[in-house]
């Protein structure tokens, strides 16, 4: 078990001398290789984290240090770290090394945090269970015939399995959430445009945020602020300013609703879930049951929209410039049709058709113009339901985690898995999940509170409530 | 069986906007570098970088834009048009499809002293791809630098009806484009590109008829010649009973004929969406403002102006407009000279010529105005004579001298003084006695000799009018 249970912490007692960060970062380096065959990492750092421990040790103890000094940082393989290869779970990227930082990377790094590796996820981030990465499948440190959930299953399990401090993910759909919700962690999904998407290797475009994944919630807080801002190499990117989220004297108008606790949602999530808003009520907290009525389309529409956006971003992995490239006869067209089909994994191959389906002619409207049209009423949804609370909470996942190779045959199954998840990413809002409890296996499940755009404080703040003892 | 055919013609112009940067990143937009040298993560595509607008684009787009008569959406979005080429390394190009810039403007063209409306249907902006190089071996390269680089298209309306008027059209576009700075006109460096659009319909019917496009037509003699020979062979094949099959052609200039394009399917599908990567652009009104503040006097203006202000006949003031360096030199030329149309003549005849001939822009001619405006006031004020600035101006070009101090190295200041040009007069008669005794008997012609004798005794200083009116005097009986 670690000695420190933050950041904050773990500086003081490297202050103190009562820690070694070169020691804490071999420890970290001897685990991962100890339990290899999770295999949440897809490259490690071994040298180059060694190094900047003894320096940022030096820094720490002199007392001249960035905020995240001696974290100890994993890193999803579909943000770029400068120079060093990022497959982005996918064949087709097997040798291609970024010329840059991603600009949440080079933050952190800014920040004396410590890359350590970078994670395994699913394809270009596809995926709920991390079994589409060709460079083979995470294993749930719980369970190892568990998935973990994904995408950033690599990410979820380093935190997860103590083989980091943190990590970052991505989440377009779920994919910090839902792994986080399946390893037992805090899982943070900033608001859309919080974060820099700059050297974020994109899925879809308008649904991709880059979130944090940790066991402490002064963690959570203290990197997504070290990450979060305007960032001029990224035009959705925005100044998320500290809005006023809460008003301090009043309790905390906490809604649910309804339609996340359907007849698919597992019977100990549930009751987790009635504790809990038991546990806020006895806070004086203000419990209101609200409707989301349009929920329901939220799958169908977020599979239009992220797929179409998709087909259109993996377009420039056609062997031409960088990536695989596979050539039989010398003409253009087999170099395509070879590279891509050899490159790709099932489901980004999946995603693509689907993608160019709904954007073609004669089915943009009907598809990709009707789910925008969903999406807005979706958004709309959740603005309206922010009128009357401050917050709300709702299950992450509708199960624990599943076995591997349960779901990786049906497709549809599998999308359902996020369904408590993809309509916080339609509406662009922030959220978090958090660890609630286990299920008689002995598998952990999450829970989520879910904000008003740029009032990440306020999902932190909900979960401090949470873990304080009064 | 002689059918009477009408030609509609539309046109697509591609002007690349003389921004320093590209479109989305800040690789220079330059023409002439080395072979992917201007290139970053963003216009190559490459994994997590993002595009980034550069708003001097979207500046010029509005400006084209109020040039030409155009509505401008304050709400603009980019579209991403996906295929697939190798030139083109996102697999998709930037551009607009729903909400460009500029809609609903119409250019006027003059076509045999008749103005004519040309409807413009939108202009939007867009990046350009990069170049494939197929002539060099056995192997395609590509040059990616012009990757990025802002393009706006400027669509017409189907309103041209001959290759003439479609030349016209192109030649007033280019016309306008420079005269913004907006883009530099420079077709050889395809700089402004366009594409043709040409069907035949029976004169008096309504429909169109079914039309091809006509591909790579980057010089105005091109679009004329190509629209010309596709006229032609389209009647060939209407008149033999046939059926035009729409397609793409490509104009080849050596041999003058157009070729079907291979390669391209007949139905794209380019499954245009709202680039997500890129926020709707939104043109505040100070924006706006800023941007209208820089629109400079437009051609037709110029001449409106030159005609009723300084009196010049019309083909003056078109010859004078016709590219925006030109006006700018006679302009700073009559801040000096109120002598308008011996301005306006120097610089058609003279600096034109010379410029011409040295294939030098006006902008780098090596007089500069105020030197020829001060010899146009020597002329006017009587110092020289208008053949002696003739003899004058080439030295000030070849040399770079001002005309006063040529005047004084050569000394050739105008003699006008009566007296002594008087002197000079009864020296010659003195020694061409028998010339004035044929003259008196009626050899008129002889007057011009003895003009003649008065300028070679003068190196050609003497003023002429003096001398004739003192010769007349004295030749008299």
């Amino acid at each position: 078990m670690p000695l420190y249970s933050s950041l904050s912490e773990k500086q003081e007692l490297i202050r103190k001398g009562n820690l070694s960060l070169t020691v804490n970062v071999r420890d970290f380096l001897s685990r991962i290789e100890q339990i290899k065959d999770v295999n949440a990492f897809l490259a490690v750092f071994p040298e180059k984290s060694v190094e900047s421990a003894i320096e940022i040790e030096k820094k720490i103890i002199s007392g001249k240090h960035g905020k995240l000094a001696g974290l100890v940082v994993g890193v999803k393989d579909v943000l770029a770290l400068k120079n060093e290869i990022m497959t982005c779970g996918s064949a087709i990227l097997q040798n291609f090394s970024p010329v840059y930082d991603a600009t949440s990377v080079r933050k952190l790094i800014e920040e004396d945090a410590i890359i350590i590796g970078k994670t395994n996820c699913d394809e270009f981030a596809m995926g709920s269970s991390n079994e589409n990465s060709a460079y083979g499948n995470v294993k749930n440190p719980y369970d190892h015939s568990k998935v973990p959930g994904g995408s950033s299953g690599g990410s979820a399990v380093a935190v997860s399995a103590g083989l980091c401090d943190a990590a970052l993910g991505t989440d377009t759909g779920g994919s910090v959430r839902q792994p986080a919700s399946f390893c037992g962690i805090l899982g943070l999904k900033p608001t859309y445009g919080a974060v820099s998407r700059y050297g974020l290797t994109s899925f879809a475009s308008s649904f991709d945020s880059v979130g944090v994944f940790a066991n402490s919630i002064e963690d959570i807080f203290a990197i997504h602020d070290v990450i979060k801002g305007f960032d001029e190499l990224d035009s959705t990117s925005v100044v998320s300013e500290n809005s006023y989220c809460h008003d301090e004297s009043r309790p905390l108008r906490i809604g649910i609703p309804v339609e996340y606790f359907d007849e698919g949602l597992a019977t100990e999530i549930r009751h987790s879930a009635e504790r809990i808003i038991e546990r806020l009520k006895e806070l004086g907290q203000t419990i209101i049951e609200v409707s989301l009525p349009n929920m329901r389309f939220a799958i169908p529409a977020y599979y239009i929209l992220t797929t179409a956006e998709a087909s259109s971003n993996l377009s420039r992995y056609d062997g031409v410039r960088f990536g695989l490239r596979t050539e039989k006869d010398g003409l253009l067209s087999s170099l395509y049709a070879d590279t891509r089909s050899g490159g790709f994994g099932r489901e980004v191959k999946r995603r693509i058709m689907l993608g160019t389906y709904v954007l073609s002619k004669g089915y943009y409207d009907a598809y990709y113009q009707k789910a925008q049209k969903v999406r807005r009423i979706i958004r709309e949804d959740f603005l309206h339901v922010f009128n009357e609370v401050d917050l709300l909470l709702t299950p992450t996942t509708p199960t624990t985690a599943f076995n591997i190779g349960e779901k990786s045959e049906n497709p549809l199954e599998m999308y359902l898995s996020d369904i408590y998840t993809t309509s916080v990413n339609l509406a662009g809002l922030p959220a978090l999940n958090f660890p609630a409890g286990k299920d008689q296996n002995g598998l952990p499940f999450g829970l989520q509170f879910i904000a008003p755009y740029f009032c990440e404080d306020l999902l932190i703040k909900a979960v401090q409530l949470l873990n304080s003892d009064s | 069986m002689n059918q009477e055919y009408e030609v509609i013609i539309g046109l697509e112009v591609h002007a690349q906007l003389s921004t320093n940067t590209k479109l989305f990143c800040g690789c220079s937009a330059a023409f002439g570098a080395e072979p992917n040298t201007n290139i970053c993560p963003v216009c190559l595509g490459h994994p997590g970088a993002l595009p980034v607008l550069n708003k001097k684009a979207v500046d010029y787009t509005v400006l084209a834009g109020t040039a030409l008569n155009c509505r401008i959406n304050r709400h603009s979005v980019f579209a991403r048009k996906n295929y697939f080429y190798p030139d083109l390394p996102k697999g998709y190009q930037i551009s607009q499809f729903e909400e460009p810039f500029c809609e609903n403007g119409f250019l006027e063209i003059n076509i045999d002293g008749l103005e004519k409306k040309i409807g413009i249907t939108r202009i939007h902006l867009e990046e350009d791809a990069g170049k494939s190089i197929h002539d060099q071996g056995w192997e395609t390269k590509l040059d990616l630098n012009r990757c990025g680089v802002p393009l706006i298209e400027i669509v017409s309306e189907p309103d041209l009806r001959s290759a003439r008027e479609a030349y016209e059209y192109m030649f007033r576009l280019r016309q306008i484009v420079t005269y913004l700075g907006v883009c530099d006109g420079n077709m050889e460096e395809g700089s402004l590109r366009c594409d043709a659009n040409v069907s035949l319909r029976p004169k008096g019917t309504k429909t169109f008829g079914t039309r091809t496009e006509i591909k790579n037509l980057n010089s105005f003699r091109h679009v004329e010649k190509a629209i010309e020979y596709e006229i032609g062979r389209q009647k060939d094949i209407l008149e033999n009973g046939g059926k035009i099959i729409q397609e793409t052609l490509l104009w080849d200039s050596e041999s003058g004929i157009v070729n079907p394009m291979r390669g391209k399917e007949e139905s794209d599908d380019y499954r245009y969406f709202p680039d997500p990567d890129l926020l709707p652009v939104v043109i505040s009104d100070e924006w706006h403002n800023n941007i209208i503040s820089l629109m400079p006097e437009l051609p037709a203006e110029k001449i409106r102006r030159y005609t009723l202000e300084y009196i010049l006949p019309a083909y003056d003031a078109e010859v004078l407009t016709s590219s925006r360096e030109t006006a700018e030199y006679f302009e700073a030329v009559i801040r000096t000279t109120k002598d308008y149309k011996s301005a306006s003549n120097w610089i058609m005849t003279e600096v034109m010529r010379i410029c011409n001939e040295t294939k030098t822009s006006i902008n780098n001619f090596p007089v500069n105005p105020e030197s020829l405006a001060r010899m146009i006031n020597l002329i006017s004020d009587g110092t020289i004579s208008g053949k002696i600035a003739k003899d004058i101006f080439p030295i000030m070009v070849a040399e770079g001298k001002e005309p006063e101090q040529i005047i004084k190295e050569k000394n050739l200041i105008q003699i006008s003084d009566s007296n002594e040009i008087e002197r000079i007069i009864n020296s010659i008669i003195e020694i061409n006695q028998s010339s004035i005794e044929e003259f008196r008997s009626g050899k008129e012609k002889l007057f011009g000799f003895f003009v003649g004798q008065v300028m070679k005794e003068t190196g050609g200083k003497a003023n002429p009018k003096v001398v004739t009116e003192i010769l007349k005097k004295k030749l008299s009986p």
